[in-house]
């Protein structure tokens, strides 16, 4: 394990003192993130919990450059600045949008659809705390079914989780990853690696929200990794249409010995509501969804 | 006579510190028992999973461990993570920070 | 060197953002602003126009991809309409608050519900609130002369400029237009100098929250709050003033046209009535004045050219002597009254003038005006103000109860 971290990039782009929560999934994704890209980098990020990391005027609590947009049009943003940089010799920067599932999966998918479709060269990177949780936890369509959200009160979430990751690859993108906040290795290798690849890259991150999803931050790894352990979050990567598992999941395919999602959903105060048929749900569409990827994986 | 705000648009510089002393927003406190950390224990560069863990990036991975208690927000998942369960959140006193 | 050749109004405004040498071009289709980025585009695509041209997928992407283009240092431009404006009305904002030298031609079109392709300008002037600088055209010529004065101007001040021209009437219409030389406008646009930095040498965070109150930095420098930085745009437009006369003033002398700066007259000097519009309009209303005038009423207009920053000054001076003010104007301020007639009002007041004024709100949706039209306007204005009426608003050639 410590040869690894000791490959690592050591400089934190991260500095201390800032405005995300305690025990915050996307502060550690992020982490890793910053450290694989690396300071030729240049930032645009909507209205989220990741503007709010990114701190008020007149100081920032992270040290790359940024440059904030409204809710929508984060994809459009990077569109802008990878034109302009081109147009000022600067191609050589690398362009991250970064949004939270409600800036891609709702508010900002028009536009990212846009910008993938264009092959846009840029990293369009989804932090996935499954709601917009920098509102005060109201529920988007990467909500998953079961859960109880401000807007969903009561009955919980009705509909299946939106599979933005099939929606992207319907774009004829040259990379596409899903990864999580508690395999922080996994995230870096797959920045470390998407930065080299031109055209539209996607890639979306699992971040648990303990205030959103009602655990303790002392759990935020721990629930993340139950989510890859119990197989509804899957680490893979697809490279110009080749599918690929990676990291715990990649073991899990090869050992088959995923745990019942029960696992994850117990361990969450959002999910107290959750029926036994909404339950059922999610284990058969995990198991389905496995299917199709070992499939894919013996490709 | 104070100088006035020279930027026509908001434009940040990084800094440390820009939601305060984050270390004011713990009710428990990490406490590393040397006894127990293994890179303490075997007196050279190991484990160091509080590091990787930690969201705020405040533990310094040396030997012995040290975390930045100024900043550290309380949130408790290196304790929850070591393997040697080294780590200790020491709840405060009530009235107490 | 003359170059006049026979041009629409579109067609003018894309020879301008050639002549300009824009380096970011971002591009959506809407009637009758479509020509003006299908022209740039052919000339883009045959290498004529060394530029990045982004076909976005919507008129909010628009305006995103010229603010963050703008942000690192690029020259931008694009054109839009009716309810592509409104579709970026939250950008338009954002560009303006940015401070970024954004040129943005407005077609200008009426807006629905229902739908109309036709002209009328309540799409700009809906946005009047968004701290943009706003120019109205009165002709081909003009749009082409405007657009470059827009680089000047947006750059110097950093404030976005919308030059609007109206739809089909200028857009579509094709009259002759004195293209400028290349060399020319490459010497009378200095090149832009961003003050945004968004760059890995020095690493900023641009546009986050901002609270209320003022805040120091990590340097113990006083930073600004919210509406410590609203008031600098605020100040910036009231300044740019001075700079759009100036503006126009250097390009009369190197181009050797002269727009008026922020208004211009026709037959005012000695005028018992004076007529005020914008745009095309105000072009029409010159024929009245004429028609007017041989009917043995000493009319005269006042042709406003640019609308934000609203021309206090000079309004107080134009309609200072005369005994009746009679506006017509292509938008309605619902609820209320014509805005330019409201600006005009609120302009007047505090001097002691208490001039009549009637307005006319005229060619919605594209309905045709005509100058008999106007003319005879005016003379039933000119009727109700002597019976003492001071203050009417009609709907001219319409419908009512």
């Amino acid at each position: 394990m410590p040869e690894k971290l000791f490959k690592v990039h050591k400089e934190e782009y991260i500095l201390p003192g800032n405005r995300a929560c305690s025990g915050c999934g996307l502060t550690l994704a992020y982490r890793y993130l910053l450290k694989a890209l690396g300071e030729n980098t240049i930032l645009t990020l909507p209205a989220s919990c990741l503007t709010v990391l990114h701190g008020l005027y007149p100081t920032t609590s992270v040290s790359i450059p940024c440059l904030n947009c409204t809710f929508a049009s984060t994809a459009a943003s990077a569109s802008g600045l990878v034109a302009g940089l081109a147009a000022m010799n600067r191609s050589d920067i690398t362009v991250v949008a970064i949004a939270g599932d409600g800036g891609t999966f709702d508010i900002g998918i028009q536009a990212l659809s846009g910008a993938a479709e264009r092959g846009t060269d840029f990293i369009f990177v989804c932090y996935d705390n499954e709601g917009y949780m920098n509102t005060g936890t109201q529920r988007s369509s990467a909500t998953p079914a079961g859960a109880l959200t401000t807007t969903t009160p009561f009955l919980t979430k009705q509909q299946n989780k939106k599979d933005m990751m099939k929606i992207m690859e319907g774009h004829d993108i040259p990379y596409l990853a899903s990864t999580s906040a508690s395999f922080p290795m996994d995230i870096y290798d797959k920045f470390v690696k998407a930065k080299r690849i031109k055209g539209t890259r996607y890639i979306q991150i699992a971040t648990p929200c303990p205030p959103g999803w009602a655990f303790p931050p002392r759990d935020t790894v721990k629930i993340g990794r139950l989510a890859v352990e119990t197989g509804i979050v899957v680490l893979y990567e697809i490279e110009d249409g080749k599918f690929r598992f990676t990291g715990r999941s990649k073991t899990l395919a090869e050992k088959g010995a995923r745990a019942p999602v029960i696992n994850f959903v117990e361990r969450q105060g959002r999910f107290r509501k959750m029926s036994m048929e909404q339950l059922g749900q999610l284990q058969r569409s995990v198991n389905n969804k496995w299917s199709e990827y070992l499939k894919r994986a013996a490709e | 006579m104070e100088t006035k705000d020279d930027n026509i648009s908001a434009m940040c510089k990084p800094a440390v510190g820009e939601a305060g002393k984050t270390g004011d927003w713990r009710d428990a406190t990490p406490v590393i028992d040397p006894a127990k950390c293994i890179a303490s224990v075997k007196n050279r560069p190991a484990c160091y999973l509080c590091w990787l863990y930690c969201p705020e990036g405040i533990v310094t991975a040396g030997v012995p461990v040290e975390i930045d208690l100024t900043y550290c927000k309380g949130c408790g998942i290196c304790a929850e993570e070591c393997p040697a369960k080294a780590i200790t959140m020491v709840m405060h006193e009530e009235g107490k920070s | 060197m003359s170059d006049v050749q026979i041009l629409t109004g579109n067609q003018a405004a894309a020879h301008a953002v050639k002549l300009c040498k824009v380096q970011v071009i971002s591009a959506y289709p809407i009637t009758p602003s479509t020509p003006v980025t299908e022209a740039i585009s052919q000339w883009v695509e045959r290498g004529e126009l060394k530029a990045e041209y982004i076909r976005v997928e919507s008129e909010h992407s628009v305006m995103t991809v010229c603010i963050s283009a703008s942000t690192v240092g690029a020259r931008v431009f694009t054109s839009t309409s009716s309810h592509g404006l409104l579709y970026m009305h939250e950008q338009l904002h954002w560009a303006a608050g940015s401070r970024l030298p954004i040129v943005l031609a407005c077609v200008n079109r009426g807006v629905g519900a229902p739908w109309s392709i036709f002209n009328d300008q309540q799409d700009s002037i809906a946005q009047r609130d968004t701290g943009w600088i706003q120019i109205y055209c009165r002709d081909n010529q003009e749009i082409i002369d405007s657009l470059i004065q827009a680089y000047r101007i947006a750059e110097q001040v950093y404030c976005p400029v919308m030059v609007c021209y109206d739809g089909f009437i200028l857009s579509h219409t094709m009259m002759p237009v004195d293209i400028p030389d290349a060399d020319q406008v490459c010497r009378f646009l200095p090149p832009y100098k961003p003050h945004t930095i968004l760059s890995p040498e020095d690493p900023r965070n641009i546009n986050p929250v901002i609270f209320p109150w003022q805040r120091r930095d990590a340097e113990g420098v006083l930073r600004d709050g919210y509406m410590d930085l609203r008031w600098k745009l605020q100040h910036a437009l009231e300044g740019s003033r001075d700079v759009i006369v100036e503006t126009c003033r250097a390009y009369a002398e190197e181009f050797g046209r002269d727009h008026g700066g922020m208004l211009w007259t026709y037959r005012a000097n000695d005028a018992e009535v004076l007529l005020a519009s914008m745009g095309s309009l105000a072009t029409e209303a010159t024929v009245a004045v004429d028609l007017l005038r041989e009917q043995g009423i000493r009319a005269g207009l006042v042709g406003i050219r640019v609308y934000r920053p609203f021309p206090r000054r000079e309004v107080r001076e134009a309609f200072g002597k005369v005994p009746a003010i009679v506006v017509f104007e292509k938008d309605i301020s619902y609820g209320y009254e014509g805005a330019l007639c409201a600006d005009i009002k609120a302009s007047l007041y505090g001097t002691g003038i208490q001039t009549p004024v009637h307005h006319f709100i005229a060619g919605l949706g594209g309905r045709d005006v005509k100058a008999g039209e106007l003319a005879e306007a005016v003379r039933s204005s000119l009727a109700a103000i002597a019976s003492g009426n001071s203050e009417k608003q009609t709907w001219l050639n319409c419908v009512t109860e």
